[in-house]
């Protein structure tokens, strides 16, 4: 397969008005990701599936990563497509798509149309990140019930607070104990009065 | 029961054995619990280890794994209980004849175990049911399953028939269904089953009254 840098330029030329850039999220990895606008995600996917050079035939995983919104970007939801050729022995290429955080907006093309092994993982997607794929043929939660109305695995979910404290909470446990006036064990209660001295 | 335990040994030398009819009504259902077939996780497969030649849960008389609830008096809970889940696990137990029986078998399904931070695991199936035995580790080994069915047997051998002392099963209008929590927009509705289960307090929190009328 060619590199990471000639597979942009095909595709760019290919696909008319495609935005492409080359991302590289964690550089040990070595495995740089082509970052295609929502607008043309659907038409990449289809070029390099059908493209005799490249022959993408299938699509192993699909799955979303949270960026919570920081002081100079606001933040995303990026979907992941890692793609293969079973044909032509080649892989994986990376695709990925991003799509704003908020709830009503985070909506990406759907590509289960060109990889039917993604229906599944889009719907897990959409399960616990709340990304809606447009063109999904049955998109609907798969792990969590159907009445559930949050998104698990988003990084501002907040579980329900049905937490029985462990014996000697620390560090994360102990503050929510303490936040939220749960039982907190007398150790620890003990601690946290010779800390508070302490710092007096 | 008043019988000399000297003559209640030459009887038996003679084949003639002698004991309250309780006892050998309780022998008879404590030598063939019937587990229901019905494991969650990892630790379904330490009951299956149990049940297979090595360990051999057939010298408990607990070998007659049922495939169906109607059949079963045991419920053994082997595995992670998700929130998913939990209704059925329920509803299974609720479809159980009395005498019923529940072993909690391995972490998570006393306490949620490695995924009781997890947003989508019980913390517990005693939330929701009475368990009678709870065994821990991750998963149990076979002998720990094998001691929780002889912990349960000597349970059962403890149970009187008198009116004053017997089991809860035998009164006609006792509950035997417990309620199947709903699916909520954040969690089970509800939650916990508060008559069955509280969740654990400070000891300084508990006053001397309670101290005393326990």
């Amino acid at each position: 397969m060619e590199a990471i840098e000639k597979i942009k330029e095909i595709a760019v030329q290919a696909v008319s008005g495609a935005k492409i850039d080359i991302v590289n999220s964690t550089p040990a990895a070595q495995q740089p990701a082509l970052l295609v606008d929502r607008e043309h995600i659907y038409g990449v996917g289809k070029f390099l599936k059908e493209d005799p050079r490249f022959q993408m035939d299938f699509c192993s995983c699909v799955t979303a990563v949270d960026y919570l919104p920081k002081a100079d970007k606001p933040g995303s939801i990026e979907v992941v497509y890692h793609l293969y050729s079973v044909a032509q022995k080649h892989g994986p290429l990376v695709l990925k798509v991003r799509a704003p955080r908020e709830i009503d907006q985070c909506r990406v093309p759907s590509l289960t149309p060109l990889w039917r092994g993604c229906e599944f993982q889009e719907r897990e997607a959409y399960d616990l990140y709340g990304v809606k794929f447009d063109g999904h043929p049955d998109l609907r939660r798969i792990l969590m019930w159907d009445e559930f109305t949050d998104y698990p695995m988003r990084k501002d979910y907040v579980p329900p607070a049905d937490y029985e404290w462990e014996p000697t909470p620390h560090d994360d446990t102990l503050d929510r104990a303490i936040s939220e006036g749960g039982i907190m064990p007398p150790t620890a209660r003990e601690e946290l009065e010779k800390e508070k001295a302490k710092k007096k | 029961m008043a019988v000399d335990e000297g003559l209640k040994s030459e009887l038996q030398k003679q084949g003639v054995f002698i004991l309250p009819f309780e006892q050998l009504y309780n022998w008879g259902r404590k030598s063939s619990i019937w587990p229901l077939q019905f494991g969650l996780a990892c630790c379904a497969i330490e009951m299956i280890a149990s049940a297979a030649s090595r360990y051999d849960l057939a010298r408990f008389g607990a070998e007659v794994f049922r495939a169906t609830p109607r059949q079963a008096d045991l419920m053994i809970v082997a595995g992670t209980v998700t929130k998913k889940m939990a209704p059925q696990v329920v509803r299974l137990y609720n479809q159980m004849p009395e005498p019923k029986y529940c072993i909690a078998m391995g972490a998570c399904a006393i306490s949620g175990g490695p995924f009781k931070d997890g947003y989508n695991v019980l913390k517990g199936i005693d939330r929701f049911i009475p368990v009678d035995v709870h065994i821990p580790g991750c998963p149990p080994r076979p002998e720990a399953l094998i001691h929780a069915i002889m912990t349960l047997q000597r349970k059962i051998a403890g149970q009187h028939l008198d009116k004053a002392q017997r089991p809860r099963w035998y009164d006609k209008n006792a509950a035997s269904e417990y309620p199947i929590p709903a699916f909520g927009e954040h969690d089970l509705q509800p939650p916990a089953n508060r008559d069955l289960w509280e969740p654990p307090r400070n000891y300084r929190d508990v006053t001397l009254d309670e101290v005393k009328k326990a």
